[in-house]
């Protein structure tokens, strides 16, 4: 059929199933608008930020499953946009990002509110195009999608001027795919695998390492089994939290950084690391020449360019990890887990001896009793989303997960403002769980202004701010590595939360002590509307444990320091 | 860890299609890594061009240059090249009063030749492996050449 290139986009989201699109119209992208208008296939949700609207469609894949749409202007649409797109490219979430762009007579010549959208996406999408036909765009836009999707995930953003959305050509979705270059490799060398599995039942000490790809692939099932089949300690990347269920007897927890006491040492005395769609990053290797020292190393990822990237793998396997996790329960008979008994003691003695704790406080609240009692009284029933800080890193610690897809957070990036569009986006993909989302006071005000699109779309969000007047962990590096000079990151100055909620049309509390924090969550699920909660908390709490930046996991910094 | 750093030749094929060379100097100056040179041109009879880039560092960066080069969407192919012809062309400008036949003499020993011969000045050109290259170069100071351009290399594997 003949029809324009706006009714194109139209269509080809309607095509790939899309029900829900994030964006903020402008001059350039006003024809696809127009279409917008015209159809009920899908909902449109006006975010009140370019970048919310990445981050609300981010937060709505991760949840999903399903490849997030935003849809942004040029010029100052687009740039206000590039945050969320390098946020989803660092952790591989599927999106197709729209923008409209000034017509192709005056591109290059400086025109109003133009800017080289596909010059400045190009080092944080996973690929970009630049429309400059009507009848490029079925092509393009099925691509998009596909790239997104397959593979490694990431962002794909299409850049489409104002006259291409005008222009009339044929539409015909039904087309094949090109793209002969983009071949990913999904099934896994079984030759590798079978290879994989020996090392496996030879060794004495093997751990598995769950990343955030295992999420992404959708393996968390698979790797669930193949766990409980080998009797095989594991511990999870911040990314990877829920894979496992937090009650699970082989979960070890969360490792580097910010990770336990038994999970590092778990790391560092490891024989086998069994490397599932994780990908070494420096938070959580810590210094890499000391890196599971003893250990040889399985690396399954669907990225080539991931493996041995940081540690030589002895073992790569190339492939999606659902597919290869799949081949390996098959081949797991050969695995005898009674012989890995005295490796899981050894672990559970790690546990024992530093557990994952902090103090309680008479006078204050801690912040991490926050996060644990949000955990007593949701539970499974919430959808966990964070900013950035040490809040975030509380919530990984604390909180009980209990399936994949429960938590959802900035890992590679770490974006604060990130926290409350991503839980939008969550709630709009699953409304049927609590949207919660543990903010910092400092975070939060990176995007408050979506409270008004929480407000109008009904998207009841919990914003649970740990409130403790500080940039708090940027003042927690400060105190322990620049000798207390606070430098910039006190926040005594501040919104009355409350009053901003409430000024949108949401509500507001403001919590000091624990009763009040029940009765205020209570009351916030029962109204559903989108909520701060002002959570006043111990201020100079730090997260522990910690590995410096740059130390070896095994050299844990454990104690807390009580400060003045 | 310190790592040697190697001299390597890396050819890709591409796509010809708009913003893909930019797309690969980009992914060099985005992951820090060197370009020593890079030549392209179009692949006779296909959609295709190829380039060869001159790049080094260590094994892994090398590993990590072919790996990053071949997941950008439009890469059909990355060789690191082991054992290759590579050739590389000079084009020099010599001012008229130097001595034509000794520069003749000199270019037929580095597969070259003078072609152009004007009022002031002539030009001499050669296609030789990079290093004969830089030989040539040296060996000809002593003619004052004005100018001199230098093409990336090309490479086949043998
Ligand atoms: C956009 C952005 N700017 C700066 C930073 C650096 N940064 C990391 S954590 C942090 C402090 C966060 O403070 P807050 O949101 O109050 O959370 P807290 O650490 O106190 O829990 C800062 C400034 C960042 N991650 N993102």
């Amino acid at each position: 059929m003949q029809i324009s290139g706006a009714q194109m986009v139209i269509e080809a989201l309607i095509a790939e199933g899309v029900d829900t699109v994030f964006g903020y119209p402008g001059g350039a992208i006003m024809n696809v608008y127009d279409e917008i208008y015209k159809q009920d296939n899908f909902k449109h949700i006006l975010t009140r930020h370019e970048q919310a609207a990445v981050h609300a469609a981010e937060g709505y894949s991760k949840a999903s499953g399903k490849v997030g749409v935003a849809m942004i202007t040029s010029g100052p649409g687009f740039t206000n946009a590039v945050t969320g797109l390098a946020d989803a490219y660092m952790d591989s979430i599927p999106l197709v990002v729209i923008s409209g762009q000034v017509p192709m007579s005056l591109i290059g010549t400086d025109a109003f509110q133009e800017i080289d959208a596909v010059g400045i996406s190009r080092s944080c999408t996973k690929h970009n195009y630049l429309v400059t036909n009507a009848s490029d765009l079925p092509r393009v836009l099925k691509e998009a999608f596909h790239i997104a999707a397959s593979g490694r995930p990431g962002p794909v953003h299409v850049d489409i001027p104002k006259d291409v959305t005008a222009e009339i050509a044929e539409f015909d979705y039904s087309i094949e795919l090109g793209l002969e270059t983009y071949k990913p490799n999904v099934k896994g060398n079984p030759r590798q695998i079978k290879k994989a599995i020996a090392a496996i039942a030879k060794a004495k000490r093997p751990l598995f390492y769950i990343g955030g790809g295992v999420i992404n692939a959708n393996a968390g099932y698979e790797v669930r089994e193949l766990i409980k089949k080998t009797g095989i300690p594991a511990v999870e990347t911040f990314m990877a939290r829920g894979v496992l269920s937090h009650d699970d007897k082989l979960l070890v927890g969360m490792l580097g950084m910010h990770g336990s006491y038994a999970s590092n040492m778990a790391m560092s005395e490891t024989d086998l690391v069994i490397g599932l769609g994780a990908r070494f990053d420096d938070r959580v290797t810590g210094k890499l020449s000391e890196f599971a020292k003893n250990a040889s190393v399985i690396h399954v990822d669907i990225d080539p360019a991931s493996i041995s990237k940081l540690v030589n793998a002895d073992y790569p396997i190339v492939g999606d990890v659902k597919n290869v996790v799949k081949e390996m329960l098959e081949l797991s008979t050969s695995i005898n887990s009674n012989k890995y008994e005295p490796w899981r003691e050894t672990v559970a003695n790690f546990a024992e001896l530093h557990p994952l704790v902090y103090h309680e406080d008479t006078d204050r609240i801690k912040p991490q009793w926050v996060v644990e009692r949000v955990g007593e009284l949701l539970g499974d029933d919430a959808n966990i989303s964070t900013d950035v800080g040490q809040h975030q890193m509380w919530t990984a610690q604390f909180y009980p997960f209990s399936r994949p897809r429960q938590f959802i957070s900035s890992g590679g990036l770490g974006t604060m403002g990130f926290g409350f569009p991503a839980a939008m986006g969550v709630k709009a993909a699953s409304p049927d769980k609590i949207s919660i989302n543990f903010t910092g006071d400092g975070s939060i005000l990176m995007n408050c202004q979506e409270l008004m699109t929480a407000v109008e779309q009904k998207l009841p969000v919990i914003n649970i701010i740990l409130n403790n007047n500080y940039l708090g962990m940027v003042r927690q590096w400060q105190t322990l590595f620049y000798d207390k000079r606070h430098s910039e990151t006190d926040l005594s100055v501040q919104p009355d939360f409350v009053l901003l909620a409430e000024a949108f049309g949401g509500v507001g509390y403001r919590v000091t002590t624990k009763e009040e924090f029940d009765a205020a969550l209570k009351d916030a699920i029962e109204k559903n509307i989108v909520a701060f909660i002002d959570v006043v908390v111990e201020r100079l709490e730090n997260v522990m444990p910690m590995v410096p930046s740059g130390g070896s996991l095994f050299n844990m910094m454990l104690l807390e320091r009580k400060e003045k | 860890m310190t790592e040697n750093s190697e001299r390597r030749v890396v050819s890709v094929i591409v796509v010809n299609e708009a913003s893909v060379l930019s797309r690969i100097t980009d992914l060099f100056s985005g992951r820090g890594y060197n370009i020593t040179s890079l030549t392209v041109a179009p692949i006779p009879e296909s959609k295709y061009s190829r380039l060869t880039i001159v790049t080094s560092g260590s094994v892994r960066v090398i590993e990590q240059i072919t790996k990053q080069l071949h997941k950008l969407v439009p890469v059909l192919k990355v060789y690191e090249h082991a054992d290759l012809v590579e050739k590389e062309m000079a084009l020099i400008k010599f001012p008229i009063t130097e001595s034509i036949s000794d520069i003749t003499a000199l270019c037929q020993a580095y597969n070259g030749n003078i072609v152009n011969v004007g009022e002031n000045i002539f030009i001499a050109m050669i296609a030789d492996d990079p290093k004969r290259v830089d030989n040539f170069l040296k060996m000809i100071k002593r003619y004052n050449p004005k100018e001199i351009v230098r093409s990336g290399a090309v490479a086949l594997e043998r």
